[in-house]
């Protein structure tokens, strides 16, 4: 598969409630083509919410969101586009549930750190006109499991 | 959809037993839940989420707040029959601490 083009889903979703499972419904289907661990497309699944919840909120555009997923032998890349008017990643707080307790600190927060957590790599690149999350899992070796 | 399927109470726990994707709806549901108990003073609370089997970090953060209003209380928060996942994603997030967590729910009124 590497030397040739490879496989690809493409996703266009409306910003409306609860969207985000049809991303993961698609990466289900990806995951178990992949011959992925229920670990693995779980990590995936959840990843996938809070990148495309947050893509909903934080783009503060009505434009529809883009995820594209790219199936190769080792890894499944995933990116997910929205079109508002991008963020500074470096200006994302790392939450800890120990100052959100008995403080009247914002509860809410956690979708980067998650994404971060669940998946093997991920990056960011923001302008005026949208941001792109890429994120990779890649495929444990059965061995590895 | 999300809901919540059943609030019966057993001994000094209130059981709340959810449906379907918990996200801020099915949070909001659980803290009402939890307000209302918490008047008439039950104070210990079990969440059964065997038949919630996918979580958003926006219904996870509302579990944040029935802690700190059972914290208030001397009050306790137990989990139950979560996915690999949701309990993976509670870990990351700190909950664990602050939750007790059984397989079972038979596990956790035996606590």
């Amino acid at each position: 598969m590497s030397n040739e083009t490879k496989p690809s889903v493409e996703l266009r979703i409306p910003i409306l409630k609860d969207m985000e499972l049809v991303a993961t419904n698609t990466a289900d289907v990806i995951a178990k083509y992949m011959q992925l661990s229920e670990e693995e497309s779980g990590e995936i699944s959840m990843a996938l919410i809070e990148a495309t919840i947050n893509a909903f909120e934080h783009s503060e555009s009505q434009k529809d969101i883009f995820i594209n997923f790219t199936i190769s032998d080792d890894e499944l890349t995933i990116k997910v586009i929205d079109q508002g008017k991008g963020f500074d990643s470096k200006g994302i707080q790392i939450p800890d549930i120990d100052s959100k307790l008995k403080k009247q600190e914002r509860k809410r927060g956690w979708g980067v750190m998650l994404i971060k957590e669940l998946m093997d790599s991920v990056d960011y690149e923001s302008s005026n006109d949208g941001t792109t999350l890429t994120m990779t899992k890649k495929k444990k070796n059965e061995q590895d499991n | 959809m999300s809901k919540i399927i059943s609030t019966e109470e057993q001994n000094k726990y209130v059981i709340v037993k959810t449906e379907g994707y918990f996200n801020k709806d099915l949070g909001e549901l659980v803290i009402s839940v939890v307000e209302e108990k918490v008047q008439e003073d039950k104070f210990h609370f079990i969440l059964d989420l065997e038949q919630s089997k996918i979580v958003n970090s926006i219904g996870a953060s509302i579990l944040i707040e029935v802690i700190e209003i059972l914290q208030d209380k001397d009050g306790t928060l137990s989990l139950c029959h979560m996915a690999p996942i949701i309990e993976k994603t509670f870990s990351i997030m700190g909950l664990t601490k602050y939750c007790n967590i059984f397989a079972t729910l038979d596990e956790a009124l035996a606590q």
